[in-house]
């Protein structure tokens, strides 16, 4: 999902800047109400990040016999909202472009769209709409964590496409041209990062079940329940 | 357990699926972030050209390969280090409660 440096038109580079930099800035004055509030919640923070940190520097070969990386975003979204994660997928955005040549620095607003915004925030609500279904949780995780993974490849698609429409068919053609790069590749590997996601979790659940509470990722009915379960 | 099991199960599956396609045909195995280029060349005719270059570009393959693997590196050892300490505390506190309530408070010093 990075799109290369300078492979935007400047344009649509200062667009997707205008429309990430307000959410990032948003998360990190949320992530720093929460860290003074809380310091319980570091850790888990941290290892949230570390997740992202992992997942996105493994790229792994897929069934289209290309290789592609998932985006990790899923944990953080689900544990601290879609605000806070975009912060921490900004600064892995920003450590590729700068060192790796992955991605880049006129490609960050996009790139921090479709991977920080878009995907969390569909994870998120994934997430809590399972919850409410009464959706086991690590199903939801499972879910909302597959779901960041692939919609942020679908968002990459959408944001090419609407810097180079096609001389026949516009938007539309060259939506296609690029989700055949994209969508079915990473298919198997946003099953691989939702099972990933989902026994990460579990540990998270087994070990800190009272941050998550004070979180409000699970109600205390649905934490006991699974507590039960693994014991 | 299940959990860890229905994961390597999927874990193997998506082996299974790169040893089949890749001894089905011959695949280049190319990153799917660097393919969007050919997909931009065909749609412009090759008239669009990067406007701006990467700051710094890994010197090799090998040193590009070093920081890739020091990212996963940082990473693990952070989830690593924090989920171990969590795990060493429940068991401290699981420890410290079921001395008190055998009654065993003279077992230990209190703290």
């Amino acid at each position: 999902m990075h799109i290369m440096e300078g492979f935007l038109p400047l344009n649509w580079c200062v667009v997707w800047y205008v429309l990430s930099l307000p959410v990032v800035a948003y998360g990190a004055y949320k992530m720093n109400i929460m860290i003074k509030e809380n310091r319980d919640i570091l850790p888990l923070l941290a290892v949230s990040g570390a997740f992202i940190f992992v997942l996105s520097s493994l790229k792994m070969p897929s069934v289209t016999g290309s290789c592609s990386h998932p985006t990790g975003t899923g944990i953080g979204a689900i544990l601290f909202g879609p605000w806070i994660t975009s912060v921490l997928s900004i600064i892995v955005l920003i450590y590729q472009a700068v060192f790796l040549a992955h991605g880049g620095l006129t490609t960050l607003g996009a790139n921090t769209f479709s991977m920080g915004i878009v995907g969390p925030f569909a994870g998120y609500l994934v997430y809590k709409a399972c919850m409410k279904r009464d959706v086991n949780m690590y199903i939801a995780v499972f879910l909302a964590a597959m779901l960041a993974d692939w919609l942020t490849y679908i968002v990459t698609s959408i944001q090419l496409a609407l810097a180079f429409p096609a001389a026949s068919g516009g938007v539309m053609a060259s939506f296609e041209a690029f989700l055949a790069v994209f969508a079915i590749t990473q298919v198997p590997l946003a099953i691989v990062e939702g099972a990933v996601s989902a026994l990460l979790f579990k540990h998270i659940v087994q070990l800190r079940s009272d941050v998550l509470l004070k979180l409000n990722v699970a109600s205390p009915s649905v934490m006991k329940k699974l507590k039960e379960a693994s014991a | 357990m299940k959990l860890e099991y229905i994961t390597l199960a999927i874990i193997v599956a998506f082996i299974a699926a790169f040893a089949y396609v890749s001894s089905t045909g011959n695949h280049e195995w190319g990153g799917s972030d660097d393919m969007p280029e050919n997909v931009i060349n065909d749609l412009t005719h090759g008239s669009y050209h990067p406007w701006f270059n990467s700051v710094w570009v890994p010197p090799s393959p090998e040193i590009e390969s070093l920081l890739f693997a020091l990212q996963a590196a940082f990473g693990s050892l952070i989830i690593g280090y924090f989920l171990g300490y969590y795990r060493g505390l429940a068991k401290a506190r699981a420890a410290a409660t079921s001395e008190e309530q055998e009654g065993n408070l003279n077992a230990r010093p209190a703290r």
